[in-house]
């Protein structure tokens, strides 16, 4: 019995030690962690939206999308970027489930008529050197200067306009196909983002 | 056994990756490019000095009952700090290691070193220990990630070498490519010994 109890109290007080040491370190890093992933969004927000001279990051408005399986509302957050005030881009993270492996995390922006300014991949677990192709530039230039009306939101293999990549086209049939979701949403509730 | 034995012997003779094929979870997944497979190994460098530090410190306070939970508890603490300060001040590594991170803690080699070297030495010895175990899977996983990095895409540590011509191998990326490497690289490690034994007798 005794020995239990001092076994006890040696491992309560490493334990305790090594929580000490470790709020420490958080409480220093802290800061400088959450900076990195507030730079990370604002990098992909202004390679997808056109000039623009604010924060989009502190200019947000969250729209729900819908209920999970759960039955909990699922919600889009919506980043307005602005030039001299007015208006002049719109962006939105959509994921694309249907991936090779796993989700594909993607950040559009359109401007004001809805026409794709530019889209970024976030992050994504596809194949390196076949599917991860989604993340090059020639992949997602194409996607700029188009809208619901003027292009055909499939890949070429089914009859799209979309280039696939050889070898993989079920990467960009994901990415064309949650792109293509984003701004069907976005056009419902344009009124709703705002000015 | 001299100071520089015991850090040369991680090196060469007790090689955690080439010899003891010891934490070969973190040495095949991570090691798709020099630059990763570096990374990593520092991490775990890092993490394999200090718990030897920490463990052989308290060697004579931690009841050989309770050890290897205290172990754990010091390696995990270390790893955690590890993953910390790289989010704040190295993301785009921290990014490219993801999910290894957190898997250094379960890499039997840094608690192989804690039981049974740690454990039964000074923190001098143990510090040389780690640091020299460390060096040898920081290189086992800089050469696996070079080798990989160079067929599968054409490149050294970011720097293209063939010019734009060049068509990756790309299954030298993919998992395969990385038990493939790791074999051949044992091989030639084998046969390197088998000479030296026979000019030695």
């Amino acid at each position: 019995m005794k020995d239990i109890l001092r076994l006890a109290i040696v491992l309560t007080l490493i334990t305790a030690g090594a929580g000490l040491i470790l709020s420490l370190v958080e409480s220093v890093t802290r800061e400088p962690i959450a900076e990195q992933r507030r730079l990370e969004t604002l990098r992909a927000l202004q390679a997808v939206l056109p000039p623009i001279d604010n924060s989009p990051d502190s200019d947000t408005v969250e729209l729900v999308t819908g209920k999970d399986k759960k039955g909990r509302e699922t919600k889009r957050l919506f980043y307005r970027g602005r030039n001299e005030g007015q208006l002049s881009g719109v962006a939105f993270k959509v994921v694309a489930p249907d991936g090779y492996s796993g989700n594909i995390f993607i950040m559009v922006g359109v401007d004001a008529s809805g026409t794709v300014t530019g889209i970024e991949i976030l992050n994504h677990a596809e194949t390196p050197g076949l599917g991860d192709k989604i993340a090059h530039e020639g992949f997602k230039d194409q996607f700029k200067q188009k809208n619901l009306d003027n292009v055909d939101w499939r890949v070429k293999k089914d009859g799209g306009e979309f280039d696939q990549i050889t070898g993989a086209t079920i990467s960009p049939r994901a990415v064309v196909k949650a792109v293509k979701g984003g701004l069907e949403f976005y056009r419902q509730h344009q009124q709703e983002v705002g000015q | 056994m001299n100071l520089a034995a015991e850090f040369s012997k991680g090196i060469w003779r007790e090689n955690a990756v080439f010899r003891l094929l010891l934490g070969l979870c973190p040495v095949l997944a991570v090691t798709t490019s020099a630059e990763n497979g570096l990374g990593m190994g520092l991490a775990t460098t890092f993490v394999l000095v200090n718990s030897n530090i920490v463990v052989s410190l308290m060697r004579k306070l931690i009841p050989a009952k309770v050890r290897i939970p205290a172990y754990i508890v010091i390696i995990a603490s270390f790893v955690t700090i590890v993953q910390l300060v790289m989010e704040a001040y190295v993301y785009g590594l921290y990014k490219s290691l993801g999910i290894f991170i957190p898997l250094i803690v379960v890499n039997c080699l840094i608690l192989g070193r804690a039981e049974a070297f740690a454990s039964k030495n000074t923190p001098f010895l143990s510090i040389v220990d780690g640091l020299g175990m460390g060096t040898g899977f920081t290189l086992a996983l800089f050469v696996l990630g070079a080798v990989r990095e160079i067929f599968g895409s054409g490149a050294l540590l970011g720097f293209s070498l063939f010019g734009a011509g060049y068509q990756p191998f790309l299954l030298m990326i993919l998992p395969p490519g990385a038990f493939i490497t790791l074999g051949v690289l044992l091989a030639g490690m084998n046969k390197i010994d088998s000479i030296r034994s026979v000019t030695r007798s």
